[in-house]
């Protein structure tokens, strides 16, 4: 760990002025991602601007919306009334993710912004596009295993990066078509879920569309559609404490059998949560029957391409698809 | 030695561990909690290449850094003077030579520690660690096994050995296997594993003089440190003291004085004051050994009814390309089952990596994943049940002695283990059990380990007030022996444990071998036996001495003791104390020491502690994730000292096996002969949600041929066998034989 500044800010305008003026300055809210990487030279902010004073720690109900701000814990989220209530599907995902303890530090904010669990990315004695653009890609001709099959690059290319995004709450929150409320040195704006994370194209080293010095203060959540058919699916290597290889979110309105909505996201399959706009394309409209679920789970499974190691995701994301909208369905 | 055996448990059958408040408040210091005023903090820098030579090494910009106390490496270092001087150019270490550290530019692995920074405090000394800039020559490095597979040759140290057990080995008939009605053959491998104990590694490193070293230093031996470190630095061995009284666990890492250990003394030596350096989780991949990859080969033959008629087993198991480590990988095939025709191979690759070392069940657990998954497959090929079939094949004596077992109830566990389990309940098809879903499937395996007892002292001491302290240079890794050790003690001068301290893990205390092989219990707990009954003679014969004692005509087996309390006979109300004999005779004390080892019947029975363990799993065959549901795991392991920390034992063993089957892999890019797993996201041991209930029964028999308490081992045995159980109960739930460790997702969708 290199040495740092410390500050804690008492103000957001404060708080985003320190980072926008300062290259060198980062946020910190739970720090159980940054201290990590900064222990592992990876991140080696010259100031860390600790938000953790800052007021962003309601969970409000507003009109059509949920609201939960930056700086909720997951726990919190996790076990307040109104969402489990109205939303277990992130309910689902957050006690899915990492540790109780964690889960106590960790927040709505942090959890987004979490970085890739690739290896090489952690250790600096690989070549990582990410860490250092243009040293290569370690996992590319590496150990692969944990990599993705989605938003891939058909011909590998020096800048090419075939990192997941590790977060469950951001699977769930993409299938929620949720919104990430950002405040940065030129004002407010909304991002789109699905427009926060990106793909690595020819820059890895940008995870979101987030621009230096904004701030997240909030998720918005439009209101219930899906208070009750959901299921969020999590396959990892130990039945608790492990991230994912494949995740699926499914969140269905199903009036007398017949699928009104649905949405559909996955996990550990790419560089961004992955929503499934074919499959649920095919699914609207439908009765609901395995046989449904399996051809969407063909579709949505168009244009993956598999590594040396990761071939396995190709046979075992299909099956989780459909067993989270049987699981979601209740059809058992 | 024969009929000697413990009284009864008395008053307390398990007793609570002894240091348990001590651990549970944080009041147990470790080794890298001890306090000093001067101390400074050191940080390993390793190697990030897997062969070449250091060809630079700037240390500046770190020596400028604040707090900076010294960076030491090869071109610097104060020297360890027990190695031999320096060649020009520097020449490539002899296979057989433990690793040198700062010894000369030469990179045998990734991970080797080429550089210690020395600071203030311990966040100086990480910053300026990674200021310091370190160029490479790098040369083509050879990592992966089975790449390399055919380079494995017979180990230097056997070709030099004749009667090394690693010698191959052919008993029989040569044409059994190939007249064999039912023959099976089948490769298994388990990649490298590794302890990670919770604890990681750490030392502080104190010379209190010029030629007086201290040491506190998790390990598992402080004698055997204590020695090494006394020769490497060539002081007297008294000089050296080295201290681990707390272990946070180790599981056979802890075997070894490492490289770390020598940097943190050079280190302190340089400086001239403490010196603390504690292993990051990432280094624990590379400095303290690790299970070895290995690869078996299995051949069975065996007759329609299902009786072995034949077995080879050929092992192959990684090693440095500096040292050679060996296992007993192939060894339990000899012993464990009655057949007359048996081959057993070892050999050795050599790699670019750093040396392996003893993990739990080093060997056993490897080899008997793959012996007991063959037997599970001929069972299979047979249409037996794979308990039917070891019955069958039940080794009455020794096959590979031809020596009666000194004690083995093996079947006994088998009726124990499946009538728990219900194993009845088990259909023999694969696939034809289900629940919810899910794949239900059923395994078991057998399992075995040596009996080993090593010389042991212990001194027990009765105090003025009629307290006892009872010493010997063991150790406690975790299974609890301070509180198996107060309890033989109690047991023996009829004292109550309160009044008992055990005194372990300091160089100073009398001679006993680390902690390891599982001999403790067999080994030092004898000599608590011995050392405590000579005590309650010898102050017996003090108080028969005393004028109108009780004691002066009582029969010396009518003596009964209680809480201290010497009683001529159970009926007899008087008694006198042990207090009281000290005060008459105005003695601030008295004490025995005695050493303990094993004698003839060593050569007249062989000693095994033997188990078996069944397991069931459901498996998803939708995500292809496997759970274990339930274990049951049985072992005749003679006298059982704390019934408490017994099972504690065997459900840590469990939990290491299945880890061992479902999660453990220490992965290699080999393309930089490096691990791509350094952490505990990504190398996984098994987790709360991941350990059903598991039922641990023990026979409790005294084996009375192996020692005066009539106790074996248990450590070991405990994780024996297990992966192989799970993978067993994997096959009967799939229909997928999983040959390869550990058994992931990948492998069963
Ligand atoms: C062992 C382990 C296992 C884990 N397993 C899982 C898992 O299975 N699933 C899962 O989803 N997650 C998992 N996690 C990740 C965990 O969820 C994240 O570390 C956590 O959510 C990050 O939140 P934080 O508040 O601690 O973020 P921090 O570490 O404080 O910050 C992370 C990043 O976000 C930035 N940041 C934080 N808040 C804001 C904000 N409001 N605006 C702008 N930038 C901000 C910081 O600058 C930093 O770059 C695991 C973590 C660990 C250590
Ligand atoms: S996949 Fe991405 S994070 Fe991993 S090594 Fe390649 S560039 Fe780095």
């Amino acid at each position: 760990m290199k040495p740092f500044e410390y500050v804690r800010p008492s103000t957001l305008q404060e708080a985003i002025e320190l980072v926008a003026t300062n290259p060198k300055a980062q946020f910190i809210a739970g720090g159980t991602n940054l201290i990590d990487l900064m222990k592992h030279n990876i991140a080696a902010p010259g100031k860390l601007v600790d938000i953790n004073h800052l007021p962003l720690k309601k969970i409000e109900k507003r009109d059509g919306f949920l609201r939960i701000g930056a700086l909720v814990l997951n726990s919190e989220v996790a076990s307040h009334k109104r969402v489990l209530a109205s939303h277990p599907l992130l309910v689902q995902a957050l006690n899915a993710g990492a540790s109780g303890q964690l889960r106590n530090m960790a927040t709505v904010g942090g959890n987004l912004l979490q970085r890739t669990r690739c290896p090489y990315f952690y250790d600096r004695a690989f070549p990582c596009n990410k860490r250092i653009p243009g040293s290569g890609c370690g996992a590319l001709g590496g150990i692969n295993r944990m990599h993705a099959i989605f938003g891939v690059p058909e011909k590998p290319d020096p800048r090419s990066c075939i990192a997941v995004h590790p977060s469950d709450l951001s699977v769930a929150l993409s299938a929620l078509e949720a919104t990430v409320w950002v405040q940065g040195p030129h004002g407010e704006r909304q991002i789109p879920m699905n427009d926060f994370h990106r793909l690595p194209n020819n820059r890895p080293e940008q995870d979101t569309t987030l621009a230096n010095g904004e701030l997240i203060t909030a998720v918005e959540i439009p209101d219930a559609v899906f208070p009750k058919h959901v299921h969020y699916l999590k396959v990892r290597d130990r039945a608790s404490y492990a991230f994912a290889l494949v995740s699926v979110a499914a969140a269905l309105d199903i009036d007398q059998n017949r699928i009104k909505t649905v949405r559909l996201a996955m996990g550990g399959v790419a560089h961004k949560p992955w929503r499934l706009f074919e499959a649920e394309k095919l699914l609207t409209g439908q009765t609901v029957s395995e046989t449904i679920f399996r051809q969407a789970a063909e579709v949505a499974m168009q244009g993956a391409r598999a590594f040396e190691h990761n071939a396995y995701k190709l046979k075992v994301a299909p099956n989780a698809i459909v067993q989270a909208l049987k699981l979601a369905a209740s059809l058992s | 030695m024969a009929n000697a055996h413990l009284p009864p448990a008395e008053p307390e059958p398990s007793l609570n561990r002894v240091d348990g408040r001590l651990k549970v408040t944080g009041a147990a210091t470790y080794s890298a909690e001890y306090p000093f005023d001067n101390l400074a903090h050191a940080v390993l820098i390793t190697s990030t290449i897997a062969k070449g030579r250091i060809t630079n090494i700037n240390a500046k910009p770190a020596e400028a850094a604040p707090g900076v106390l010294a960076v030491i490496s090869h071109r610097n270092t104060p020297g360890v003077p027990a190695y031999p001087p320096l060649k020009q150019p520097a020449e490539r270490a002899p296979i057989g030579t433990a690793f040198r550290v700062f010894y000369d530019e030469l990179i045998y692995f990734s991970g080797q520690p080429v550089a210690v920074v020395v600071a203030q405090t311990l966040e100086q000394a990480q910053q300026a660690a990674s200021l310091v800039e370190i160029d490479y020559q790098t040369e083509t490095h050879q990592t992966d096994f089975v790449a390399n597979r055919s380079k494995a040759a017979i180990a230097m140290n056997v070709q030099r050995n004749k009667t090394s057990p690693f010698q191959d080995y052919d008993r029989g008939d040569p044409d059994a296997m190939p007249s064999a009605e039912v023959k099976l053959e089948a490769t298994y491998t388990i990649p490298t594993q590794h302890h990670q104990p919770l604890e990681p590694h750490a030392i502080i490193a104190v010379w209190e003089a010029d030629d007086k070293l201290t040491v506190y230093d998790k390990n598992q031996g402080v004698k055997s440190a204590q020695g090494n470190l006394a020769q490497a630095f060539k002081l007297p061995r008294d000089n050296v003291k080295v201290n681990a009284q707390f272990i946070g666990g180790a599981f056979g890492s802890g075997i070894r004085v490492w490289p770390h250990t020598v940097a943190a003394v050079l280190a302190a030596k340089q400086v001239k004051r403490p010196v603390k350096l504690v292993l990051g989780r990432e280094l624990m991949f590379t400095s303290v050994g690790y299970r070895p990859f290995t690869e078996q080969k299995l051949a069975i033959g065996a007759t329609k009814t299902g009786i072995l008629t034949a077995i080879m087993h050929e092992g192959i198991g990684q090693t440095s390309a500096y040292e050679e480590h060996l296992e007993r990988t192939i060894l339990a095939t000899r012993a464990m089952y009655a057949c007359l025709n048996v081959s057993t191979r070892y050999r050795l690759l050599n790699l670019d990596v750093n040396t392996p070392t003893w993990m739990r069940g080093p060997g056993d657990a490897t080899g008997m994943f793959a012996l007991e998954s063959a037997l599970d497959e001929l069972a299979f090929a047979l249409q037996l049940d794979p308990l039917e079939l070891r019955l069958r094949n039940h080794a009455d004596a020794d096959p590979e002695r031809n020596l009666p077992w000194s004690a083995k109830s093996l079947k006994e566990c088998y009726r124990m283990g499946s009538e728990q389990f219900g194993w009845k309940n088990r259909k023999p098809e694969p696939q034809s059990m289900q629940t919810d879903g899910m794949l239900v499937g059923y395994g078991m395996a057998s399992s075995l380990y040596g009996f080993h007892r090593h010389p042991s002292k212990a001194k027990a001491m009765m105090q003025a007030d009629g307290s006892v302290v009872v010493q010997s240079a063991t150790m406690d890794i975790g299974p609890g022996t301070g509180t198996a050790m107060t309890q033989i003690a109690a047991r023996m001068l009829g004292v109550s444990p309160k009044k008992i301290r055990f005194d372990l893990g300091d160089s100073s205390l009398p001679d006993a071998p680390g902690q390891n092989g599982s001999a403790t219990i067999p080994s030092v707990g004898s000599a608590v036996h011995d050392a405590c009954k000579a005590l309650k003679n010898k102050l017996l014969i003090l108080g028969a001495s005393m004028p109108g004692s009780i004691l002066s005509s009582a029969w010396p087996d009518e003596i009964e003791i209680k809480n201290g309390r010497i009683y001529p006979n159970a009926e007899s109300r008087s008694s006198v104390s042990y207090a009281d004999i000290l005060k008459y005779h105005k003695l601030p004390q008295v004490e025995m020491t005695e050493e303990s080892k094993s004698g003839p019947e060593r050569d007249q029975y062989s000693m095994y502690s033997f188990g078996c363990h069944f397991v069931e799993v459901h498996v998803s065959p939708v995500t292809g994730e496997v759970r274990v549901k339930r274990v049951v795991t049985c072992a005749d392991v003679g006298k059982i000292i704390n019934d408490k920390t017994a099972r504690s034992q065997s459900i840590g063993g469990v939990v290491g096996g299945i880890g061992m089957a479902l999660m453990e892999e220490s992965v290699m890019d080999h393309r930089y002969g490096r691990y791509v797993t350094s952490d505990f996201a990504s190398y996984h041991i098994p987790v709360h949600a991941d350990i059903p209930q598991i039922e641990v029964f023990f026979v409790d028999q005294p084996d009375v041929h192996v020692n005066p308490i009539g106790a074996k081992g248990l450590g070991e045995i405990a994780i024996v066998g297990v992966a192989a159980a799970v993978a067993n109960a994997v096959f009967h739930a799939t229909g997928k034989r999983v040959r390869e460790l550990p058994i992931t997702v990948d492998k069963l969708v």
